[in-house]
Parts: structure tokens; sequence; C-alpha cells
């Protein structure tokens, strides 16, 4: 049995992958029984909750804390002075986390953590909050990141920025990146004719259903355990294990089932609050966010700030394109400009493209990852202005994309030459299906706009234990997040030839396994499935290793086919096939337990496209939007469980016709955020919407032994791009402000008109 | 303050607590009885992942003091299987893969089967406005709206 080499797709036809089998965690999700982040306790336990700033901006002078700590039932208090120590040792980013978490000497935006308790209730620790004082200076704030720009906006941070931001610009911008090949004055110049254009994105929130939890337990030997709702509990133990001072051994994180995270949960806030407060009352502490701290104080998206321009031939070629990109992350460096700068382009085959892109801190939360982080806004912008060149020129949209399509061997606007892609196969599917020629109404209008993300493989460790009972323990590390369990299991059964319910697939705590990227980059089905696959061949080995021993043969005289040992060829000698059952079941006496391991650092993710189709109708006196069709056209490469891949596309859409609706950052001139809860910032519900149509395209990732790509995030890029395209038809202007609220929409139609 | 006795019936069973007169019956069913499927993603009535019946009636249990209970009968999404026999509607969840992340489901289930108890053949529209109290991020709703439909279907038919 040799190990293949990732490009030999050697399963062609499938018997488990591709089919659609109920979820393993399933039941305990449908009955109560799964526990999440907040549903866990321990004898003793304290609640912690957090003192926030209530100024977008403002020197901490002093916090006195006596009167909290005498308060009966109070047993801790944390604040920036306790993590003092350990300051010193940490690099920039990790220090960002420290001071993000807990401010030292500026609170830094609303919301922004400034001191912790630990008590005996939520009645006593809400009491002891009121009881410390905290004297505040409050210093001028910027939230804009177009403002945050300007020479004199108030300054976040006197030494955030790094050599990359040439002399003269702001404080507050922090870094600059570049990308692209080619000339583009030529190819402006070659042009028919060019639009260019500025659009603003308002920041959004993942808007995960759970809030952050967990629940610390440290003891005065240093040992620790952390419960938490988290994408990446190996992050979270090394990051708190950083800020604390602790060694990473000492720290066992188990992961929660985990509700919901789009990028939101690949971060720490409360974890290392919850352990300083265990460690000093020695007692564990459960810490659970409300709703509003979710909102103020966890990591939403950039809001953006953005120029296209672009230059096509009557034809409908695109002869040259840039970009200038601006995100303000929050009030830290560190947004996802640089992927927007990247990706802007990277669906197309640009000769000559130019993109610049400008991370900007303001005081507003340091964003979070969300969900393909950068690239929607970018595909926005650039989806618009293609689609007003394609008006301008009466050139069917799709027809145009597909003309400029990046396929096999196109230098991409960031660098790379692709491989094999999807993109134009998305395209076609789009021209071939219904909604692309079903009839519109009065006020309706239909967009289109491609997306494109890059994808993650990233570090992965997984173990696959053979019982004695034929059936397989899979342990894995990366947090299942939408249904993953069920892809790990259909793979290891599929490649050890058994029952799909005869594998358990569970994810271990930081203890049981190496290190496990988050779960992030739609890497979990590529790469904890690639290793999953590669640990049931390392399996497989030895099994046949065994069988050899049984037959009292050669290793090498063992093949492993349709689930069972064979001898290979007639010189092997004549022995009945054994299952892997057999094989198992007097391990014991063979060799002892069977177990196949792998550890890898995997490339090779594929990059993943998307195109999707929308109709919407605009009514023209009130503003409001309605989606009436939706259809996602997505390349998974292999689908392993297509129904959790429609679910990964259906979701992604939705977050989008979110973002690009209703979903905004609201603030008030004094720099707080008005609307830190589900009735004001409204995401998308039930009756808003159409069902979403699916279509899952398979071009083949070579990365991959099955050939699949990562789906989870590519659904979130077109859509803004791809309703502000309809809505713009539908209300026969142009729509450069996302989102397309009821007022934008009424302001754009009545400036249009000149009234 | 002192405590409120409380004697109530929960999925049936006759359950008595003490609870703090600002306690809500979301935080007494989590943190007082151990019952936490029901979820609590807002505490202010916005996002339905607490969602319970109170005399039959759909409602948020973050919505509700625990003291209010008093006499009444409270519905959970741990009382909608009977002993190991999934409800039609948790079986349609599965098939349809109605869920991702999970932590919505409990509402969703509490609030679909008190949509099927008033009206066994409801339209797609019917259903959307019916669940527009239950947020879901993940799915885009189009599954949970497929599967809620198709329990009702098989219910008919049964």
């Amino acid at each position: 049995m040799p190990l293949d080499h990732p490009q030999d797709l050697t399963i062609k036809d499938f018997k488990i992958v591709g089919q659609r089998p109920l979820r393993p965690d399933g039941i305990d999700k449908v009955t109560g029984r799964a526990r999440f982040g907040a549903d866990m306790n321990a004898p003793g336990m304290l609640v912690g909750r957090v003192l926030r700033s209530p100024h977008a901006h403002a020197r901490i002078k002093s916090i006195d804390s006596a009167k909290a700590e005498a308060l009966p039932g109070v047993k801790a208090v944390v604040t920036g002075a306790d993590f003092g120590a350990v300051k010193d040792g940490l690099d920039d980013g990790m220090l960002d986390v420290l001071v993000n978490c807990m401010a030292q000497d500026k609170a830094l935006y609303d919301g922004h953590a400034v001191a912790a308790v630990a008590a005996i209730s939520q009645t006593v620790a809400r009491q002891a909050l009121k009881l410390i004082e905290v004297d505040y200076e409050v210093l001028p704030h910027v939230l804009d990141v177009d403002a945050a720009m300007q020479p004199d906006a108030p300054v976040l941070h006197e030494e955030a920025a790094d050599e990359s931001v040439p002399a003269g610009f702001s404080k507050n911008v922090v870094r600059r990146y570049e990308f692209g090949h080619g000339d583009v004055a030529k190819g402006f110049a070659e042009a028919d004719r060019i639009v260019e254009r500025r659009f603003k994105t308002e920041a959004a929130h993942q808007g995960y259903i759970e809030p952050h939890a967990c629940l610390a337990a440290m003891g005065p030997d240093g040992q620790a355990e952390l419960w938490v709702c988290t994408q990446g509990h190996y992050m979270v133990r090394n990051t708190c294990a950083a800020l604390l001072g602790m060694d990473a051994s000492q720290l066992r994180v188990t992961a929660s089932e985990i509700g919901g995270g789009f990028g939101g949960k690949t971060t720490v806030f409360i974890e290392p609050l919850a352990l300083a407060l265990s460690r000093k009352a020695g007692r564990p502490v459960k810490m659970t966010m409300s709703r509003e701290e979710v909102f103020r104080a966890t990591g939403p998206t950039s809001s953006s700030s953005i120029d296209v321009k672009i230059g096509m031939t009557r034809e409908g070629r695109i002869t040259a394109a840039s970009g200038e990109l601006r995100y303000q992350g929050g009030a830290f460096p560190g947004s996802p400009v640089e992927f927007g700068a990247m990706s802007a382009f990277a669906a197309y085959d640009v000769e000559n493209v130019k993109t610049v892109g400008w991370d900007v801190v303001a005081n507003r939360p340091k964003q979070a990852a969300y969900r393909a982080p950068g690239a929607p806004m970018a595909a926005y912008a650039v989806e618009s202005v293609i689609d007003e060149l394609c008006k301008q020129f009466d050139l069917d949209p799709l027809s145009v994309r597909l003309k400029n399509a990046a396929v096999e061997g196109t230098t991409s606007s960031f660098g790379v030459t692709y491989g094999k892609i999807g993109l134009s196969a998305t395209l076609e599917a789009a021209r071939a299906h219904p909604h692309y020629s079903a009839a519109l109404g009065p006020n309706q209008g239909r967009g289109l706009a491609c997306g494109f993300w890059f994808n993650f493989g990233g570090e992965t460790c997984v173990s696959l234990n053979v019982n004695a009972d034929g059936t397989v323990g899979l342990s894995v590390g990366t947090p299942d997040i939408g249904g993953s369990r069920a892809s790990m299991c259909q793979m290891a059964a599929e490649e050890l030839g058994i029952a799909y319910d005869k594998v358990r697939t569970v994810v271990a705590d930081t203890a049981s396994l190496g290190y496990n990227d988050v779960t992030d980059g739609s890497r979990v089905t590529f790469a904890s499935g690639l290793a999953t696959i590669q640990a049931a061949r390392d399996a497989i080995r030895k099994l046949c290793g065994r069988a050899a021993r049984m037959w009292g043969i050669d290793e090498d005289a063992v093949i492993w086919e349709e689930g069972y040992a064979k001898p290979a060829g007639g010189n092997a000698g004549s022995f009945e096939p054994l299952s892997l059952a057999e094989i198992a079941a007097v391990s014991a006496r063979t060799g002892g337990p069977i177990a196949g391991h792998t550890e890898v650092n995997a490339d090779g993710a594929g990059q993943s496209f998307a195109t999707h189709l929308v109709d919407s109708e605009v009514d023209p006196e009130t503003g409001k939007v309605k989606i009436l069709r939706y259809t996602v056209f997505q390349d998974a490469g292999k689908a392993i469980h297509p129904s959790y891949v429609e679910g990964q596309f259906q979701g992604g859409a939705v977050q989008g016709i979110g973002w690009a609706l209703n979903e905004e950052y609201i603030y008030g001139e004094d720099g707080r955020l008005q609307n830190p809860g589900f009735l004001d910032y409204r995401v998308p519900v039930a009756s808003d919407l159409p069902m979403i149509d699916t279509v899952i395209v398979e071009v083949p990732n070579p990365g991959h032994p099955y050939g699949v790509r990562g789906v989870g995030e590519t659904s979130i890029v077109p859509p803004l791009a791809a309703i502000a395209n309809s809505v713009s038809a539908a209300a026969a202007v142009r729509m450069t402000h996302l989102p397309m609220s009821p007022p934008r929409i009424r302001k754009a139609i009545e400036e249009a008109a000149g009234r | 303050m002192s405590q409120i006795h409380v004697s109530t019936k929960i999925n049936g069973d006759a359950t008595e607590y003490l609870c703090e007169p600002e306690e809500t019956l979301l935080d007494v069913l989590r943190d007082r009885l151990g019952m936490t499927g029901s979820k609590e993603g807002c505490g202010t009535g916005d996002c339905g992942a607490c969602s319970v019946t109170l005399d039959g009636r759909l409602v948020c249990a973050c919505l509700v003091l625990g003291a209010e209970a008093q006499d009444r009968e409270v519905g959970t999404v741990e009382g909608i299987a009977e002993g190991d026999s999934l409800h039609p509607l948790q079986k349609k969840f599965l098939e349809h893969a109605a869920l991702q992340c999970g932590v919505c489901t409990p509402g969703f289930l509490v609030a679909a089967k008190s949509l099927l108890e008033r009206n066994s053949d409801p339209s797609e529209e019917e259903v959307r406005y019916w669940l527009a109290g239950n947020l879901c991020r993940c799915t885009g709703y189009d599954k949970i709206v497929r599967a809620v439909l198709d329990t009702a279907k098989e219910m008919r038919s049964a």
C-alpha cells in the first residue's frame, strides 16, 4: 500500500464521500444536549465580568478598585497592571492582543476592557463593577477611515506605523501594501473607456449567535484548564500562556461546541482575563459576554473606502485596472487590507494591474477576521465598476467576465500563477441556469458578480485509532464549526473501506494532539481532511503489516483493496482477505494497538471562485430592497458532504445580503456605538429572504487526495457586489455606499433625479 | 433580598426552585436547573435562541422572570423528544442539514413545533414570518424552512 502523493486522485468512484449522511453530533444538537461555551460549570465556580470604557479615546489616569475588592462576595479584581510583568517579553502582535483584552494606559474605543472582577454571583459582580473608580482624561477620537488618515486626525499610537508608510502621513496610517504587474498607464491608454469610482462600506459584525464564553480554572501549582468556544484552541492556549507567563504545557484547552464564528473567534478577548481572575481567586471562573459586549468589544470587520479604476475595450477586454484601498481595522494595526489589495482583481486575467492598500487605525474595536477577510469590500468596488463598463458598452456582464476570467496559467494580480481553477466553470454554470434568463418586472434588477478566495492549509495533526472491535476513533484538532466531523468520518470511512457510522470523530483537547492551526481560511475539510486520509493510509500500512504477520509472509506482499488486506498476487500465497475488523480483533497478539497519525503543514489548498446571481426589487418610495431570487455557483473541488457545502454557500450569501442591505456599526458624535444589539443591528431574518439556490461546481483541486477545495469563505465575496449591481439596476442609479439601507437608496434616487 | 420559591411544571415534570426576583426564566433553567438546551444569544428577546413555551405560548425565556413560572407549564427543547424517540422536526432538521453550528437550533425547534401545533399546513411565507424571531447566522434559513415544511407534510400524512 503506497502512500499516495496528494496529486494522485486514486479514488474515482466514491462510496461514502459525496453522500449526505446524518452528522454525528446531530442528536446532541437537536435535543439540547450539546455543550457550548456557556454550558459548562465547575464546583466552586465564580462569575467573571468586565468593566468597559464608556469613552472612544481616553487616557486612564488611575483605577481604584479598593471599594470593589471590599464588597462581600468579590474574590478577585484584575486591571492592566496585573499583566505588567509579561508585557516586555511580548512581540508587537501579541502585545496588541494583550492591550486589546485589557487596556493599559489608554482606552482606545467604546467598550475597551479596563478591569475585570470575579464574584460569587452575577449580581455581586455587577455591583462590584460599579464600585471600581476609573479616572479618565477624555481625548479626541476618530472613527472614519478617511478622517483617520488626515494629517490633523487624533492619533491613537505614536509608534505603530512601520517603514512601509511614506513620510507625511498621519500616524494612524500604519502599513502600506502594493501588488500588481504590467504598466497600468500603458493599459489605460489602450482602453476605449475608463471608469473610476469611489466606494465606501461600513463595518459589519460576524453576528455569531453564541456570545463568547469560557470557564477557566487555575490551581496554585500553575496548572490550568480552559473550556472555551473558539475556532482554535491551540491558538487560545499559546496566546493565553504568553499573556499569563505560563508554559503552554501547563494550560490544557478544550474546545466546546461553537455557536458560530465566521472568523470572529480566531482570537482571544475574555479568556486571558478569566485565567488571571482564576489565578488570583484560586477558584474556577466562568465568563460570558453579553450581546452588547460582543458588538462593542469583539472584532467586527473593517469599514473601508476604496477607489477603483478600470479601462476596457469596447469588446469588453480589460486593459488595465488599479485600486487604492483604505481599511480601518479598529484601534490596532492588522486590518485585512492586504488581503483586499491582493484579492481585488484576482478573478481576472489582467495584463496591467496595480493595487495599493492602506492599513489605518481608528477608535473602534480591533477588527477580527470575518469570512474571507478584506475580500468582499474589494470585490464590491471592482465588480461594480466592471458592471458599469458593461452597461456603458451594452455588453453582457457574464460574457465580459468570462472573456477576462482567470484560468489555469494566469498570473494573478497578487503574483501567484494559478493551477487548475474553476471560475469559468461557475460562469458557464450561471449562464446555463434558468435564473440567468428569467423575466424581470418593473423596479427589479439583476446583478452578477464573481468572487475569489485564497484558501489555506496550515499546520494540522490528527490521530486515527483502530479499535479492537473494528471501529475507528478519529481525533482532530480543528473545532467543528459547521459539520466537519461528518466530513472527517466520511473521508476516514471511505479510505478504510468501513461504514460511516463505524468512525467517530472528536475534537481533541490541546494535551491530546500536536498543534493545529485555527479553523480558518476554509481549511478544515481540506487540511484536516487531507491529514485524516493520510492517517488512514498510515493505519492501512500498519494493518497490512499485521496481516502479513498473521499470514507469515512479507509486508510487501500484502495489498489493501476495498477495505481488505489481500495477498499481492499468486506468489504471495493464497489467503482469505482480512477485513479491518478481523485484523483489529487480534491486534494484541500481532504487536499491540493499531493507529495512524499525520503531522503536516498542508499546502496546495487550491483557490476558490464563485459567481453569484441575484434579482432584487427596489421600492422607489421607501427605498426598501427585497431580494427576489438568489443563486450561488461555486467551485467546491469535491463536495465531501454536499448538504454542508450548500449550507456554506447559502450562509455566506445571506451574511452578504445583510452586509449589503442593513448591517452597519452606527456611532454617535461621542464615539459610542449606538446599535449594540440585534434589534438595531439588524441581521437578515427568515422573512427577509427567498430560498437560496446553489449549484456545486466540481473542478478537483490537485492538492488534495479527493480534490477538495475549501468552500467556507468564498461565498461571502460576491454578494455585496452582486446585490449592489442588482439594486443599482433596479433603482437606475449606481450605489456606491454600503449598506444600501432605505435612506441611502432614497437619497441616491433623489440625487439622480436632481431633486 | 430574599429569594422567591417557585412551583412549576417543566416538560411535564413538577419542579420547584428558588430564584432572585430579578432572575430570568432563562437563567433559572440554565444556572439553577442545569437545563442548558435553551441558549442566551442576546438577553433582549431579539434572537429567539432561548425560545420556550409558557402554558403553550411561544416566549423568549430571557424576557420572562423565573418567578412568573409559578403554577404555569414550561416547555423547553429538552422536552421535544419522547424518551429516545425524536420528534419529526428533530429528524427533519438532521435530514435536511438544517443546522450548522447548532446553537440556534433549540430555539428554532421550539418555535417550529409551536407553529405546527397551530397550523398543520403552513405556507413557506407563514413559516418564514413565524420564524422571523429566531436568528440563524449559519444557514441562511433555506434548509430550516425546507425542514419545517417537510415535517408539516410528513405529519399531515401520518
